[in-house]
């Protein structure tokens, strides 16, 4: 189960970041969404991971999770969840006044591929 | 012993500011009147802070009374005392200028935003949890994100959208780092992180520095230290002028967290990262300081170059932070009291200049309104950012510098350098800008006198010439504090650790 986790969390920074370094805004929002999922499961990996453990005190359990990680990764959740509705509308607004979706300021050479 | 004025000052702006949206969303002198009281109140509370900082030894606020490490603290020392006071007096100034300009009639919840920032930057110079200084950071991101597009137009919002993203991506390095430190030690509070770093086992060594390098990544990407400054001149150049002054904080919250870590969690002394750390921000503080140095030279518009003159002084700032020992701190706490203050006046300056001119190219048109009063501020400014006496940035350099003579060869010669370019830099912006104007012969354009916004601008003067006469008082303050931080198990005490001591 740890190769997997771990291969899911590589392959989903690998494909933020290369989303990331493109050139318009919808597919930079992307990778960083797909990033933020990445750190999320990674948060909830750094408390080792368990299989069928509760993690809040019961009187019929073998054992515990750490339940601290999932508290952590819900505020951070929450937060990326914010912070992606944020990102949207402010390209939104900056594409319906610049009339194109181009990340860089770099007018100039943005004239010869406007979409 | 516990005090709850400690909390105040993130908890009066988060009232406020949801009172301002809600009910006097209308009001727009309702919101002046409540938004400058507020923070002629954060400005007492911080002095009560600094007061009891300074007498007492560092206190911990338990939120909910959970005892640390398991619950939140907040903890209330010298250096965050220092940084809330100076917060709290770079935000009045702010809004007196806002108020006096009218900058807050160009969109709507200026204030609301501006209490949010407050609250965010506040709690992050509070918090002695490192996932709780994570929140607070996105507090304050998310305020700035609504200030910086203030006013909106093309080019801000393009630039708000590059903001956005370059900060999403440092957030999410942030929590790779603090899960990963979480991964190894088990605990995310500050001072016992500091402990269970200290004794960490050899085998868990390189994974606690790549976490630290990471952590300090993202504190260099809010710092503006080279290579992750090129966010900056970008986002401040765009910005709105009153708010890029309000950032020169935001910059210095990067070298508050770094200051904060690597006396704490990660000093030189430990064993698992050593000097690492220290070793890295050395020959990258006298990039960055070089590079804005350049920046000033080779700026074509007004707002770069004020940005580039905050670049420059986090150079500067950085530098001295490198050396690790208490004598090189203490001049770094000055040196940032006195990048703050200067910074956030050039901006206002840049401001002024630029509303009269209707652009920030930097070259000679007619003349301005009231163009000899702000030619005088932009030159003492300059004489203060780059340096040279009579003003604080003089004795700041010469304190960082006399606290690095061990590499004087090198250091010296950097920041003595890039102090000449910024002379260079400066006096070619302000003849271009106020004599070659007298040229064109044209008379200027007639402008609202706006008294408030130069008393605002001197203000921050006046607090640069304080700094320079009470620089005797200050510093003996500073070396206590720097003392303070680099023996940090009265800090560690404050929180009461289960099982130590």
């Amino acid at each position: 189960m740890e190769a997997l986790v771990a291969t899911a969390i590589g392959l989903l920074t690998a494909c933020g970041i290369y989303l990331m370094l493109r050139q318009r805004t919808f597919p930079v929002i992307i990778g960083l969404t797909l990033l933020s999922y990445a750190v999320n499961v990674f948060i909830f990996a750094s408390g080792r991971l368990a299989t069928g453990l509760p993690p809040i005190i019961s009187s019929t359990a073998a054992g515990y999770t750490d339940p601290l990680p999932q508290a952590l990764v819900l505020t951070a959740i929450v937060i990326s969840f914010g912070m992606t509705a944020v990102i949207v509308l402010m390209a939104l607004g900056a594409w319906l006044e610049a009339g194109h979706d181009r990340v860089d300021m770099d007018d100039d050479a943005a004239e010869g591929d406007k979409p | 012993m516990m005090s709850h004025w400690i909390i105040a000052p993130v908890v009066l702006p988060a009232i406020l500011a949801p009172l301002i949206v809600l009910l006097m969303r209308g009001d727009l002198l309702l919101q002046r009147v409540f938004a400058v009281a507020g923070t002629f109140a954060l400005n007492v509370l911080a002095v009560a802070l600094l007061w009891a900082a300074t007498v007492h030894p560092p206190e911990a606020y338990l939120l909910g009374n959970w005892p640390a490490p398991f619950g939140i603290v907040l903890m209330l020392d010298r250096l965050s005392a220092m940084m809330l006071m100076l917060t709290a007096l770079l935000a009045l100034v702010v809004q007196l200028y806002v108020i006096s300009t009218d900058w807050d009639t160009r969109g709507r919840h200026f204030h609301a935003l501006f209490l949010f920032q407050l609250m965010g930057i506040n709690g992050a110079f509070l918090t002695g949890d490192a996932f709780n200084l994570f929140v607070f950071f996105e507090v304050l991101l998310i305020a700035s994100y609504g200030l910086m597009i203030h006013g909106a137009g093309r080019d801000r919002l393009r630039a708000g959208v590059q903001y956005i993203a370059f900060n999403l991506i440092a957030s999410t390095l942030f929590l790779f780092a603090l899960a990963t430190i979480y991964a190894v030690t088990g605990t995310l509070n500050m001072a016992d992180l500091a402990v269970k770093v200290a004794n960490l086992p050899e085998g868990d060594a390189a994974l606690i520095r790549v976490a630290a390098v990471l952590l300090i990544a993202v504190f260099a990407i809010k710092g503006a230290l080279v290579p992750l400054q090129f966010w900056l001149p970008g986002t401040y150049a765009n910005a709105p002028g009153p708010v890029a002054a309000l950032f020169a904080i935001m910059t210095k919250i990067g070298a508050y967290a770094i200051l904060r870590t690597t006396t704490l969690i990660f000093p030189a002394s430990t064993p698992a990262t050593g000097s690492l750390i220290l070793d890295l921000m050395l020959p990258a503080a006298l990039v960055t300081l070089a590079l804005g140095a350049v920046g000033i030279l080779g700026a074509r518009t007004l707002p770069r170059l004020a940005a580039f003159a905050g670049i420059a002084s986090m150079g500067t700032l950085f530098t001295a932070m490198s050396a690790g020992t208490p004598q090189a701190t203490s001049a770094a706490m000055y040196y940032m009291i006195h990048s703050t203050l200067a910074t956030a006046a050039v901006f206002l300056i840049v401001d002024l200049i630029t509303d009269r001119r209707h652009d920030g190219a930097l070259t000679a048109q007619p003349r301005i309104a009231q163009q000899g009063l702000i030619a005088a501020l932009f030159f003492a400014t300059a004489i203060a950012l780059a340096g040279m006496p009579p003003l604080s940035g003089f004795i700041g350099k010469l304190l960082v510098m006399d606290a690095l003579r061990d590499n004087p060869a090198l250091i010296w010669t950097v920041i003595l350098a890039s102090s000449f370019l910024m002379v260079l830099g400066f006096a070619r912006a302000g003849s271009t800008l106020f004599w070659k104007s007298h040229a064109t012969g044209e008379e200027p354009t007639p402008h609202e006198p706006e008294p408030l916004a130069f008393v605002a601008i001197g203000g921050l003067l006046a607090g640069l010439i304080l700094l320079t006469i009470f620089a005797g008082p200050i510093t003996t303050w500073l070396d206590a504090t720097a003392a303070a931080l680099h023996a940090p198990q009265a800090y560690i005490d404050a929180n009461a650790l289960p099982g130590g001591n």
